[in-house]
């Protein structure tokens, strides 16, 4: 299982002690006047389900999955129907679009290939992008099920689960992707900086050779006379 | 940004485009004096718009720019991008003075289109880790104690396409990913103080009403320490394109965090892992892995003139201009350097030098037609060197497509045209 909540937790607490030394954080999170008064009296109470209306993520865990459930079969033609026009019927891409499926190996290589598949660490995010998000130009318009299934397709044929597996609410904060292991935290900027600290003034030993000239390459844009 | 799209694309682009004429000619020509002065209209003659009236006021009820600035517009490079509403276009750094963006000209990015929002119907509900769920109108916010800052919004794709070599023939092109304005809104420490953050609260979900629901996770920390929603832009409404009526201002930070069209901020005790943080706007190393969460502007400056749109245009006195800035604070100085990094001479500085904000600096030198390699180099207050491409790329390798803060070196020619050069 994933013991995600402390490993994210670490994360944070290192940019809060970064950011403000912590002590902004902690006087505003356990000041007891924050908790109970409303110093504008300003807004409306959100009612349960103006919240769930609007509520669409789901986490890395799982929580925020919307009850429903669909398998990579049935996914494989609400795809096709709504997705492959842009993304390919095996989700290589028509045109310019984005790849959705492919890629495994090459993210240490020269041209790398980054999928749902190759790169994605979490299911959740596959959920919650495609509802939020597609298909382009219609968002929050497929069911909770066709979600399930379109994402239960798309790990398919990334080769994450069988073509029969249930995906749901239940299990998606479950899904093991291949490159959950492939982020690093924290940011280890700054980098890139001089040994000295100051930069060099006079007489700097760098080449001047001029190596590449974007003019050469001829992909800017033309000006229109 | 699709960087993967747009490396693959050049490569095909290169071919198709053949031996047309990139925009650093044209654009060199047009400067150096393609319009001639009539001689009628100088001394000793009576210029041409002397005897007459001109337009009376509201003639532009909301004013425009004289039709000789037209060519000052915001730009795109095409095969950039699938769709116009998934993609991007490049503020004209280079014929801007001051440190502040015109609205007109700030660059935009989106990833689902510019959504209308009539301002009586927009919402922001709060939810989560807090003692109340609560719903703001715009008349809430604006009720709300005001805030008004400077800051830079830098896209963190911006120079995205220069990491494996000079690509794009344009300040606009490579460095028009960021603009400067003032923010007028409401603190969220405020917005905190209304809804009760519950003590386990560590991170924020910010969410847009745009056909994206652009999501993001920040730090409750950060949340707290200077993020705002605004509600106006350099003294008006923000414009549609820049999150109207009201966007997320999370200063210092990569600008794919700054969510338009703002219509909900959740508080958890976890990041959220959105596609934008995970699939996009994390940093691929040369060993396949990536960094995650790097959400910090580093320091970097850029020449914006002399560069490939703006040539020089005769021997003698010049004055370059340039513009610097910094996620972690305030910029300390300038160095800029006419040979190639060799030798250096620190620039001047034109207050008010603000926290995570444009800095404009100047440095005035005499031309007499010789070659040219002209770099900045930007510190800021923490100490901070902006590096080298070789620096980056030894750390970085060539595929991280994002933070590229790089010293950009313009080539001047013997008659005064300038090109984007990689130096090796
Ligand atoms: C009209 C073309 C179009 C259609 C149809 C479409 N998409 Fe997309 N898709 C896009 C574009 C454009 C993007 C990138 C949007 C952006 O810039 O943020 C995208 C992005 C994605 C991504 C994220 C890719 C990545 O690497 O980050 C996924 C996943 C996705 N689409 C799935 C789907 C699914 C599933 C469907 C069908 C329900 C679908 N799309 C239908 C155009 C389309």
């Amino acid at each position: 299982m994933l013991d995600l909540g402390n490993m994210m937790m670490k994360p944070a607490l290192s940019t809060a002690k970064a950011i403000m030394g912590g002590s902004l954080l902690a006087l505003v999170l356990t000041s007891p006047t924050l908790a109970s008064d409303r110093p504008f009296n300003l807004g409306k109470i959100a009612t349960a389900e103006e919240v769930a209306g609007w509520d669409i993520d789901v986490r890395p865990d799982g929580k925020g999955a919307p009850v429903g459930a669909g398998n990579a079969i049935d996914g494989e033609e609400v795809y096709v129907e709504l997705c492959a026009g842009c993304h390919g019927d095996f989700g290589e891409a028509v045109d310019n679009w984005p790849v959705l499926v492919g890629g495994a190996d090459t993210l240490d290589s020269h041209d790398p290939v980054k999928t749902t598949g190759s790169y994605w660490p979490y299911a959740s995010t596959m959920y919650d992008y495609i509802y939020r998000a597609m298909p382009f130009g219609e968002a929050q318009s497929l069911s909770y099920d066709e979600t399930y299934q379109i994402v239960a397709f798309l790990l398919y044929m990334n080769d994450i689960i069988e073509d029969d597996f249930e995906l749901s609410n239940e299990n998606i904060g479950l899904i093991e992707m291949p490159n959950r292991d492939g982020f690093m935290l924290p940011d280890p900027r700054p980098d890139a900086q001089p040994v000295s600290g100051e930069p060099c003034m006079t007489n700097c030993a760098v080449s001047t050779t001029i190596i590449g000239r974007a003019r050469d390459i001829d992909v800017t844009p033309e000006e229109e006379s | 940004m699709t960087k993967k799209g747009q490396q693959a694309g050049s490569l095909s682009r290169r071919s198709l485009l053949g031996g047309a004429a990139a925009i650093g000619t044209t654009a060199a020509l047009k400067s150096a004096g393609a319009l001639e002065a009539n001689p009628a209209n100088l001394p000793p003659n009576v210029s041409e718009w002397t005897p007459y009236l001109g337009a009376g006021v509201d003639a532009n009820p909301y004013g425009v720019p004289s039709e000789f600035e037209s060519h000052v517009v915001r730009r795109s490079v095409e095969w950039l991008t699938a769709s116009t509403e998934s993609s991007v276009n490049f503020t004209p750094l280079q014929d801007l003075e001051g440190f502040v963006t015109p609205n007109g000209l700030c660059f935009e990015r989106h990833h689902g289109g510019v959504p209308e929002v009539n301002p009586v119907d927009y919402r922001l509900m709060i939810n989560g880790l807090v003692d109340r769920e609560l719903i703001f109108t715009l008349d809430d916010l604006k009720r709300f104690p005001q805030t008004n800052r400077f800051h830079f919004l830098e896209c963190a794709a911006n120079g995205g396409m220069e990491w494996r070599g000079a690509q794009l023939n344009g300040c606009q092109y490579t460095f028009g990913m960021v603009h400067n304005v003032q923010y007028t809104g409401v603190k969220l420490s405020d917005i905190c103080r209304e809804v009760g953050v519950k003590p386990d609260a560590s991170w924020v979900m910010a969410e847009g009403g745009d056909s994206a629901g652009m999501n993001r996770s920040i730090p409750i920390e950060k949340i707290l320490d200077d993020c705002m929603i605004a509600y106006a832009m350099n003294g008006e409404a923000l414009r549609p394109e820049q999150g109207y009526p009201a966007r997320l201002v999370v200063p210092g930070w990569e600008g794919n965090m700054w969510v338009k069209w703002i219509r909900r901020l959740e508080f958890g005790d976890m990041p959220y892992m959105a596609r934008e943080e995970t699939s996009k706007y994390t940093d691929l190393m040369a060993d396949g892995k990536a960094r995650m969460f790097t959400w910090v502007m580093d320091a970097k400056s850029v020449v914006t003139s002399p560069c490939p749109e703006k040539a020089l245009m005769g021997k003698g006195t010049q004055l370059l201009r340039g513009l610097a800035w910094s996620g972690r604070g305030k910029i300390d100085r300038v160095d800029v350097s006419l040979d190639g990094g060799k030798n250096w001479q620190t620039a001047e500085l034109h207050g008010p030098v603000l926290d995570k904000c444009l800095t404009r600096f100047t440095l005035p030198f005499e031309w007499n037609g010789e070659e040219l390699l002209i770099q900045s180099r930007a510190m800021d207050e923490t100490g901070y060197v902006q590096p080298t491409i070789g620096e980056l790329q030894k750390v970085r390798g060539v595929n991280s497509i994002y933070h590229n803060n790089a010293i950009a070196t313009w080539q001047v020619h013997a008659d005064g045209s300038v090109d984007n050069v990689r130096l090796g």
